[in-house]
């Protein structure tokens, strides 16, 4: 027993000494996300710039954190509806995203990269993988990358009057730009 | 008995060591994601956005039921309201339960500026045009606890006169409605609206009536699901005409489907203008009189770049 304590206390020691080292940590200075439903009736897109990103470049950590609400549609009325039917905002917020960046070097040029973690949107998550572009340039790390999201995964129901108007995969798109954390 | 003491002591240390791999490798993944959790967290935390942003949808539409709601056009958005109000139910079979008396509002209403609305409509009950203004003044937002919109609207009834030696000047067809509307959403489902109102008509028939109504309204409404609500309205007149007329109660429900809203509601009010529902109603609630109706609202953004093909 006295074994399986020291083993613990081993495996806090060990949790307590790796955590400072990890961070070498990048904040978004400026972001854009837009999305766009293509279907026979009606495209819909929205831009949002409210989102921010923190990236540990030793670990290849990453997060976002984007405002439902800050999704400006040209429609006003369909922002509503997609806030208020669609994503339901007040109850969901945000929609975030935590995983890991692979496949970077830190080094000028751009870079084909891979990532891999937790997306939540609408109250829900799913692991995805996804690709992306890195750019280290002047201190300063961009971002972009585009991928598909389908309603159904995220439990954002369409209703079936009104299916013509949205279309079941999403596509969204997304650059960011990184600076230095003090 | 050594032998089986050495099985024990063997089959120990397996799973000490497998003790030991399990917790180290999870306390690696634990790190892992508590590192992620970490950036997360500092996201939320730099994060203000919340704070100032206006609620969004008090109501569906622009009417709680029979008065106006909290809600305004956006700018360059025409909303074209078609409403019904149909006789008594209790008026039986042969008038089909009221169906076979309907009076009809066209209504359209505009996103002017920002927080400036403006509409015009007309009732086929006592032939009446209506114009009005709306004006928001205060948004609710996490800090502000409440919307108040400033309402006011003058209506022209151009029925004619009963006595036709006697023609009625143009300013006695006049009546005028102000309103302050001061609305809260409580949760994404509940919304509660306080609406202090002074109705003013030029001329009233007997001397014993006020030219000035003073009422208040209270209406709200409960969410079922993302599309559809109950909602309620009462108006309460605080110097009521000595005639018999009742105090408007209205019950029904909002439907919405992408750029309509449908309501379907019962009331004791025939008419779809200030003057005649608040000052004017003349349908006893307990005797039956009591009104099937709808209005039907559909939204159009005027602007020349829409997102259409």
């Amino acid at each position: 027993m006295r074994s399986l304590k020291k083993i613990y206390l081993l495996n806090i020691a060990f949790i307590l000494a790796f955590q400072p080292s990890f961070s070498q940590r990048y904040m978004s200075k400026s972001s854009e996300i837009t999305f766009y439903s293509k279907a026979p009736m009606e495209d819909i897109d929205a831009v949002n710039t409210k989102g921010t990103s923190a990236f540990d470049v030793k670990s290849g950590n990453i997060a976002f954190s984007i405002p439902i609400r800050s999704f400006a549609f040209k429609n006003k009325l369909m922002q509503e509806h997609f806030n208020e039917n669609y994503l339901e905002s007040e109850k969901y917020p945000k929609a975030t995203f935590k995983g890991k960046v692979t496949g970077f070097k830190e080094e000028g040029g751009v870079q084909n990269v891979s990532a891999e973690g937790d997306l939540t949107i609408h109250g829900v998550t799913k692991k995805i993988i996804t690709t992306g572009e890195f750019e280290f340039k002047e201190g300063k790390i961009f971002l972009k990358s585009s991928f598909p999201v389908a309603l159904q995964d995220y439990k954002i129901k369409i209703p079936k009057i009104v299916f013509y108007n949205i279309a079941e995969v999403i596509d969204v798109n997304m650059g960011f730009e990184y600076t230095k954390a003090n | 008995m050594p032998h089986a003491f050495l099985e024990v002591q063997l089959r120990y240390r397996y799973i000490t060591i497998k003790l030991l791999l399990l917790t180290l490798f999870s306390s690696v993944s634990f790190i892992q994601a508590k590192a992620q959790d970490d950036l997360l967290d500092m996201l939320e935390q730099q994060d203000t956005t919340s704070q100032t942003q206006r609620v969004l949808a008090t109501f569906k539409g622009t009417r709680i039921i029979n008065g106006h709601s909290v809600e305004l056009r956006t700018p360059s958005v025409l909303d074209f309201i078609i409403s019904h109000r149909f006789g008594r139910l209790n008026s039986g079979a042969y008038e089909f339960f009221g169906l076979d008396e309907a009076n009809v509002r066209l209504g359209l209403e505009y996103g002017l500026f920002n927080k400036v609305n403006i509409g015009i409509g007309r009732n086929s009950f006592e032939k009446t045009y209506d114009g009005f203004l709306k004006y928001k003044i205060i948004a609710q937002t996490q800090v502000v606890p409440v919307s108040v919109v400033l309402f006011s609207s003058v209506a022209i009834n151009t029925l004619k006169s009963p006595d036709p030696e006697r023609e009625l000047d143009f300013s006695n067809r006049l009546s005028y409605t102000y309103q302050a509307l001061i609305a809260r959403k409580f949760n994404a489902n509940f919304s509660l609206q306080l609406t202090p109102t002074i109705v003013h008509r030029n001329l009233v028939p007997t001397t014993r009536q006020a030219n000035d109504i003073y009422a208040i309204g209270i209406g709200g409404r409960q969410k079922l699901t993302r599309r559809m609500s109950i909602n309620a309205e009462y108006y309460y007149r605080l110097n009521p005409d000595p005639e018999p007329y009742h105090d408007s109660f209205a019950i029904g429900f909002d439907f919405e489907t992408g750029g309509h809203v449908f309501q379907l509601h019962f009331s004791n009010s025939r008419s779809m203008i200030e003057k005649g529902f608040i000052a004017e109603t003349n349908g006893d609630i307990y005797n039956g009189d009591i009104h099937f109706g709808f209005n039907i609202s559909r939204t159009f953004d005027l602007r020349a770049d829409k997102n259409k093909k």
